[in-house]
């Protein structure tokens, strides 16, 4: 165990002197499930006592981001990656563990102490329905960042900006004078990027930008943040379920189940030789257009609530490989073959072969 | 004869801006135990579809024209009380969110026997006992505890089996499932696919599978059909369709996947979007976004844009693609001498 620990520590130092843009550090978040102080109490064998419930979202998550990078998260839902996604943005602020953005730590600064960062990082939503403002009209929408943001510019500046952003992302400088609801999906999705890329940002967060999306409008849009990527130098934390779409886009990818943090690989290597069996089963549903029939490994049982988290590794109960110490104790990451870390004793102990 | 015939279907909603088409002559035809995929973008008709074969599209939509024969009775002219023993009895269906299938306010088990009830008479003792065993054949853990629970009480993936449970309980001889499992985690999606396909050959139940997502209709369906814009563009073997597609939005539509791009590499995108059913282009409703709309000589093929094109034969598939026909009429060995099938129009 302490072994393994030193391992982690050691990987990490390297890769945060080379080029960390963001580092999250021991992140825990819980949602309280109890409403308020009276609801909390119980009766409970003739005593009144005071119960709270709380939603274990994530626990314990550290992730590094280098920059340049698309960092891609995927899970299945209820795993804690949008609510990872929002405290990096510090729309949710930690129940504990730290963030840190270019060497400073963010999670604990005042709105105002944040303004700087916040026009660095901006994020894209997974709704283009709900995320545009219906009383605004595209040209409001793209200049309202700015005006916040800058409020020294002029005008004619903002303007400028505005028109270069809408050149850059494909829309044409007609619909700015148009609403949002005139606008399908996708070119919802264009203006949402366009918002976001309008302060010029260094740092994106994506919260499943294309999932509600038809197949060949997610083709434009992932191309659009592709290039867009290449032009600004962007760095990407790109949150989705849809691993087809993190084998094209990532860098590489963090695999979370029930708000811990699975396994960290480069993307060829996870696809390769994934090496936990969460991931192994996760990889091995994906419908091929290959195949002629689904054959993919069977989990048995379904994902345990966040409410009462399971002792040892969260995913012991449905892991064909857990022994009695998958049980109680708790799998740290560990370096493993190819770069990649992984928190399984089994591949710790080499019990499973990836 | 096949066990489903569609002809020349044509359903149309009467708004007040105007009539929208929303399919347009669509033919296919299904044999029994056979699995149907149908693919498209949202808004291609594909649900549509589905619905007006149990007549389930609601006003102010109607059917303009074309027949459903089922086992050689026409569906569209039945009255809707001979209509009710075929719906849920003969054919029945799977929606997209689990959810908002089941009723929240009865158990699991009232719904089943409820279900039961309707189209057979028998004890709530027999009809609990059949539901038990439905239950069973869908691999629901304690089913004896299910059948008194709610549905808020049940994990998504285990409703959608409940749901799949219940469409099985008259013994069906088709199943229609819109986007089954589109709600779902993929490995819970895996999981339901798999149940599906397997109750469907041990049942010999045949299944019409709706859904955008091409690598599911390649593992589970045998047949496929590709919509546009209210039409049938094309149909044949999913093997085929997948690894030859004819028309070039199928072609599009398969090489725009992540997976046929080198990583990190630009994806192959289709231009533009599927145009709303209100205006549909003139001529073959694809050729705004069709990089096969212009002839060798780069002039714009005046048929694509004016002529809604036919159906040729090329191999097994049948295509509707001027460009297609073009290519099979200069070089007639490509396509299959006289496999025109009932289905093609």
């Amino acid at each position: 165990m302490s072994q393994a620990v030193t391992q982690v520590t050691e990987t990490a130092v390297p890769e945060r002197a080379a080029s960390t843009l963001l580092e999250i550090r021991g992140l825990e978040k819980r949602f309280p499930l109890s409403g308020d102080f009276l609801d909390q109490l119980r009766f409970e064998r003739g005593k009144l006592v005071r119960r709270q419930d709380y939603v274990h979202a994530i626990n314990g998550v550290d992730i590094d981001v280098r920059r340049g990078e698309a960092l891609c998260v995927v899970g299945e839902s209820g795993c804690g990656k949008s609510t990872v996604a929002r405290m990096v943005m510090g729309l949710l602020s930690p129940s504990r563990g730290e963030i840190h953005y270019d060497g400073q730590r963010i999670d604990n600064l005042s709105p105002r102490q944040l303004l700087p960062f916040r026009r660095r990082m901006q994020m894209i939503f997974q709704n283009p329905y709900a995320s545009l403002n219906p009383r605004m009209t595209i040209q409001q929408t793209l200049e309202e960042p700015l005006r916040f943001h800058h409020p020294d510019w002029s005008r004619e500046r903002i303007r400028q900006q505005v028109t270069e952003v809408m050149g850059s992302v494909g829309i044409d400088p007609d619909w700015g004078k148009r609403f949002g609801h005139e606008f399908s999906g996708g070119q919802r999705q264009r203006i949402a990027i366009a918002r976001a890329l309008v302060v010029d940002p260094e740092f994106i967060v994506a919260d499943e930008p294309i999932s509600a999306l038809d197949v060949s409008i997610q083709a434009q849009v992932l191309n659009l943040m592709m290039d867009a990527q290449r032009e600004r130098h962007l760095t990407y934390l790109f949150i989705t379920h849809d691993l087809a779409v993190v084998e094209h886009f990532g860098t590489r990818v963090v695999v979370m189940y029930l708000g811990r943090v699975c396994e960290i690989a480069e993307t060829r290597q996870l696809f390769a030789a994934p090496q936990h069996p969460y991931t192994q089963a996760l990889l091995s549903a994906i419908p091929r257009l290959e195949d002629d029939r689904p054959d993919h490994i069977r989990l048995s049982g379904e994902v345990p609530t966040p409410v009462n988290l399971p002792s040892g590794c969260v995913f012991h109960g449905r892991c064909p490989h857990a022994n009695e110490r998958c049980r109680q104790e708790i799998p740290e990451l560990i370096a493993s073959s190819g770069g990649t870390r992984v928190a399984c004793h089994a591949v710790e102990e080499g019990r499973i072969t990836a | 004869m096949a066990l489903l015939e569609v002809t020349n279907l044509d359903v149309r909603f009467a708004l007040r801006q105007g009539e929208v088409r929303a399919l347009r002559d669509i033919s296919f035809s299904l044999d029994r135990g056979e699995r149907l995929g149908i693919v498209g973008e949202s808004g291609a008709g594909k649900s549509v579809a589905a619905f007006t074969i149990l007549n389930l599209i609601a006003k102010p939509g109607y059917i303009a024209g074309g027949s459903i024969r089922f086992d050689g009775q026409e569906l569209t002219t039945l009255k809707p009380k001979a209509l009710q023993k075929i719906r849920g009895n003969k054919i029945s269906m799977i929606f997209q969110d689990p959810m908002m299938t089941l009723n929240p306010v009865l158990s699991i088990g009232e719904q089943m026997v409820e279900c039961l009830k309707a189209h057979r008479r028998i004890s709530t003792r027999d009809a609990r006992n059949i539901a038990l065993n439905k239950l069973r054949q869908v691999y629901i853990p304690s089913p004896e505890k299910r059948l008194d629970q709610y549905p808020h009480e049940l994990s998504g993936g285990m409703r959608q089996r409940i749901i799949i449970a219940i469409a099985l309980l008259l013994d069906p001889d088709i199943i229609i499932a819109d986007e089954p499992t589109t709600a779902l985690d993929v490995t819970i999606q895996a999981e339901i696919m798999t149940l599906l396909l397997e109750l469907c050959e041990k049942h010999n139940v045949a299944l019409v599978l709706i859904t955008h997502d091409l690598g599911v209709v390649s593992q589970v369906t045998q047949r496929t059909l590709v919509m546009y814009a209210g039409r049938v563009i094309e149909q044949g073997p999913t093997r085929e369709i997948i690894n030859d597609a004819q028309h070039p939005y199928t072609q599009g539509l398969i090489n725009a996947l992540p997976q046929m791009a080198t990583p990190g590499q630009r994806l192959n995108q289709i231009p533009g979007a599927m145009p709303s059913l209100a205006n549909t282009p003139p001529g073959c409703a694809f050729h705004p976004r069709c990089s096969f709309s212009m002839d060798d000589e780069g002039n714009p093929r005046r048929d694509c844009r004016g002529l809604v094109p036919g159906f040729v034969t090329s191999g097994n598939c049948h295509v509707a693609c001027h460009m297609v026909r073009d290519l099979v009429e200069r070089d007639p060995h490509d396509s299959g001498p006289s496999k025109a099938s009932q289905g093609v129009s």
